[in-house]
């Protein structure tokens, strides 16, 4: 027995800000304290608050550390694990109030969370199988195989309007039940789309790194279901941790006899391999993937034959994202009836949503379908920082689109977002202030898109190269008016005609930016400026002669010796000379330097 | 950004030949370990020139063309050498509104090479990536395991500085 338990959150934002030297020091400072018997240290998954991490929860009180150092832990182990007194300075400012020390749950972050496909991420130690099994882990697993039928089970799945997590929303009951005819006589394979290639968007990868159990139990769940009995996970080599994990709990579930022959003693069988993927953003499709899978270069096929009847080596299979996967388990355990119960009408459940960007808690946030923008951006993620204005919030990353400022109180969830032309997606959630270009964001998308773009159908790889070209014109200032009515029919061109998800959403980040923001487009077309003060080309820099006080850091630092004056004199730029670096803009104390 | 190669000749060892044949050996009648084995083809040489891709080509009887298809595919596989000190910056939206475009011009200024080169002396290859999974400290770039966050484009000179 342990008297106190230190969580310290072992993903990948919290190790990359130092996460591993604080449980070093942390186990090093306990050992010499003589503490070892008492206290034990364990390394968690995602907590969820990444902005101030390295994240650390002290149990049972609950404290709750933020951006701890390795300096710091000599003092919290002899004030608050030896003497009982938490170090107050440190701890995580929302939570202490005089001399009160708040739950977790009672912080604006955590409050209108609810944590169902995260609910073990920062509560147990992803690599020991036993504390899974202790929250209830391969119980479902249990059920599913001695009181269910594999028809009750999908039924289950379907009674409980899980849609997929992955961006599309197809309803997974139905995905399941298309793939389970002929049991038993065919060969079948349950994979799991574990590609998250939507830049800044980290919530599968959270998943596998907090909770790898979760998706194995579900992915034998889904095995049972449809009579399968091998699984393939896809994973990016880009995510070490969660390989690591993924390595660890795939051994463990072999060794406790959870994976492998005659699971629980029944006559179903079911294993599962890990597959790395290579990093190529259209193997995030389905039947890319699976041609990935085979060791190919990966590039989608016309469909159908849907995978559900020929998918991975020709055979029938299913493929589910990794948030998806997690909800399965608890599903079965609480019912169908208790997740229907949350979200809306046709949306059901909880979403997780990374959220990055402008904001002060980026982090991963899981709430009910239907939460509105307004709630995750201002009360949940702490409003836009340095007293900057929100401007929109783009979700679902290349795929997706906009939201504007005037509709954030758009309700979350797959109808409201497709009504207003943006999608839920994988849950990628980046809010912009008044300093992001519109224009060069919806450039940024198509500089990936275009990138990715696997070259085998015409409409994607040349539209999107097209497309490209005609964004890049406007921002450098040398577009037209005509410029944008050709944009948009070829958005509808390559919409239309794409061969698969990634080239049919190409276009959305530019159609979604023209539809709210065309003023800013055209002010980039007729004015030639660049209201963000984003677009180089559109930019110049001015010296405010009453504000500047001839100090000579601007002229020192510029590259270019395109600054003029005397010492004590108000200085000049010469804009035939100006590279519009910045170097000026951020050497200036006295904020006399703007562009326009 | 375009990708512009150095052509550095092929400098392969009998050692490292004699691993990947082993390698090859091994997979030789796995249907679809193509990947695997230019997986393991780049941990021993460090990168896939034409050389290596011959030697893949030939061991697991593929035509070449199929598997200059699947390297050039993959982010993963390089046909160019990388150098000592691998820089990427985080392009990720996350990071870009947050600036990182500046900070991987910055880059590219001052080391004098675009996108997926390598400085002429081998010190350093410069990158541009998808999502560390950082966004927390945004906007980020790693250099070679090491993850510096927050940056701002006066940053970099200390940075390098370090190397």
């Amino acid at each position: 027995m342990y008297r106190s338990h230190v969580l310290v959150c072992g993903g990948t934002g919290c190790t990359s800000s130092g996460s591993q030297q604080v449980i070093n020091t942390l186990e090093a400072e306990i050992k010499k304290n003589g503490l070892e018997e008492e206290i034990k240290v364990i390394r968690t998954g995602c907590f969820g608050l990444c902005a101030v991490g390295p994240i650390m929860i002290v149990y049972p009180e609950g404290s709750f550390y933020s951006r701890v150092s390795a300096d710091d832990i000599p003092e919290i182990v002899t004030e608050h694990l030896l003497k009982g007194r938490p170090v107050k300075r440190l701890l995580y400012e929302e939570t202490v109030d005089g001399d009160n020390i708040k739950s977790l749950n009672h912080t604006n972050f955590y409050f209108k969370q609810n944590r169902v496909a995260l609910r073990n991420c920062g509560v147990i130690n992803p690599e020991n199988i036993d504390e899974y099994i202790a929250y209830n882990g391969y119980e479902a697993l249990g059920k599913c195989l001695t009181e269910y039928t594999p028809d009750e089970v999908i039924q289950i799945v379907l009674d409980s309007g899980l849609r997929g997590r992955g961006g599309a929303g197809f309803p997974t009951g139905l995905k399941w039940k298309f793939a389970s005819g002929n049991r038993g006589q065919v060969q079948k394979y349950v994979c799991c789309n574990a590609d998250e290639g939507d830049p800044g968007a980290f919530m599968d990868r959270s998943v596998l790194e907090g909770d790898p159990h979760s998706v194995l139990e579900a992915m034998a769940i889904a095995g049972y279901a449809i009579g399968a009995n091998q699984g393939y996970i896809y994973v990016r080599a880009e995510y070490p941790i969660a390989v690591a994990r993924l390595e660890i709990a795939i051994k463990q579930a072999r060794e406790y006899g959870l994976l492998g022959k005659n699971i629980f003693g029944t006559d179903f069988s079911f294993d599962i391999e890990l597959r790395l993927g290579a990093g190529a953003f259209v193997c995030g499709e389905e039947t890319a993937l699976m041609t990935s899978i085979e060791g190919k270069r990966g590039e989608p096929r016309p469909r159908p034959p849907f995978p559900a009847v020929k998918g991975l080596f020709g055979q029938p299979t299913i493929l589910n994202n990794v948030e998806t996967y997690a909800n399965i388990p608890q599903i079965i355990l609480k019912g169908a009836a208790w997740f229907a119960g949350m979200g809306t009408e046709k949306s059901k459940g909880t979403k997780v949503f990374a959220l990055g960007g402008k904001i002060h808690n980026v982090g991963l946030v899981e709430v009910p379908m239907g939460t509105t923008l307004r709630e995750v951006v201002e009360e949940i993620g702490g409003g836009v920082p340095n007293g900057k204005k929100f401007k929109a919030a783009q979700t679902g990353g290349p795929s997706g689109g906009c939201i504007p400022a005037h509709l954030i109180d758009t309700p979350l969830d797959y109808e409201s977002m497709a009504a207003i032309g943006s999608i839920v997606g994988s849950g990628g959630l980046i809010v912009m202030d008044e300093d992001n270009c519109m224009v060069d964001i919806a450039k940024f998308f198509l500089e990936f898109t275009m990138d990715e773009s696997c070259g085998k159908c015409t409409p994607c790889r040349i539209g999107t190269k097209r497309l490209y070209e005609l964004l890049d014109k406007i921002t450098k200032g040398q577009g037209t008016m005509e410029d944008l009515d050709k944009m948009e029919e070829l958005c509808n061109y390559i919409k239309a005609n794409s061969l698969c998800g990634l080239g049919q959403t190409a276009p959305n980040p530019v159609l979604s930016t023209l539809r709210y923001f065309r003023d800013e487009y055209i002010a980039h077309v007729q004015d030639k400026t660049c209201p963000a003060g984003v677009c180089k080309d559109l930019l110049s820099y001015e010296i405010i002669a009453d504000k500047c006080k001839g100090c000579t850091a601007c002229a020192r630092n510029c590259p270019v010796s395109a600054i003029s004056g005397k010492v004590k004199e108000a200085h000049v730029i010469d804009k035939t000379k100006c590279i519009k670096c910045g170097a000026c803009v951020e050497k200036c104390k006295f904020g006399a330097i703007i562009k326009k | 950004m375009k990708n512009k190669l150095e052509v550095v000749p092929f400098k392969g060892t009998p050692e490292q030949r004699a691993e990947l044949d082993a390698v090859l050996a091994e997979y030789k009648s796995v249907p679809g370990a193509l990947v695997q084995v230019l997986k393991q083809a780049q941990e021993i040489y460090g990168y896939l020139p034409l050389e290596v891709q011959e030697i893949v080509a030939e061991g697991l009887d593929i035509p070449l063309e199929e598997v200059y298809g699947v390297v050039s595919f993959y982010a993963l596989f390089s046909i160019a050498p990388k150098g000592q000190y691998r820089i990427s910056v985080c392009l990720g939206t996350a990071c870009y509104v947050k600036g990182s475009g500046d900070i991987f011009n910055k880059l590219s200024e001052k080391l004098g090479i675009e996108n997926g080169g390598c400085t002429p002396d081998g010190k350093f290859s410069l990158e541009a990536c998808r999502c560390v999974g950082a966004c927390g400290l945004a906007p980020v770039m790693m250099v070679n395991d090491d993850v510096y966050g927050r940056l701002v484009p006066s940053d970099i000179d200390d940075i390098l500085a370090k190397y």
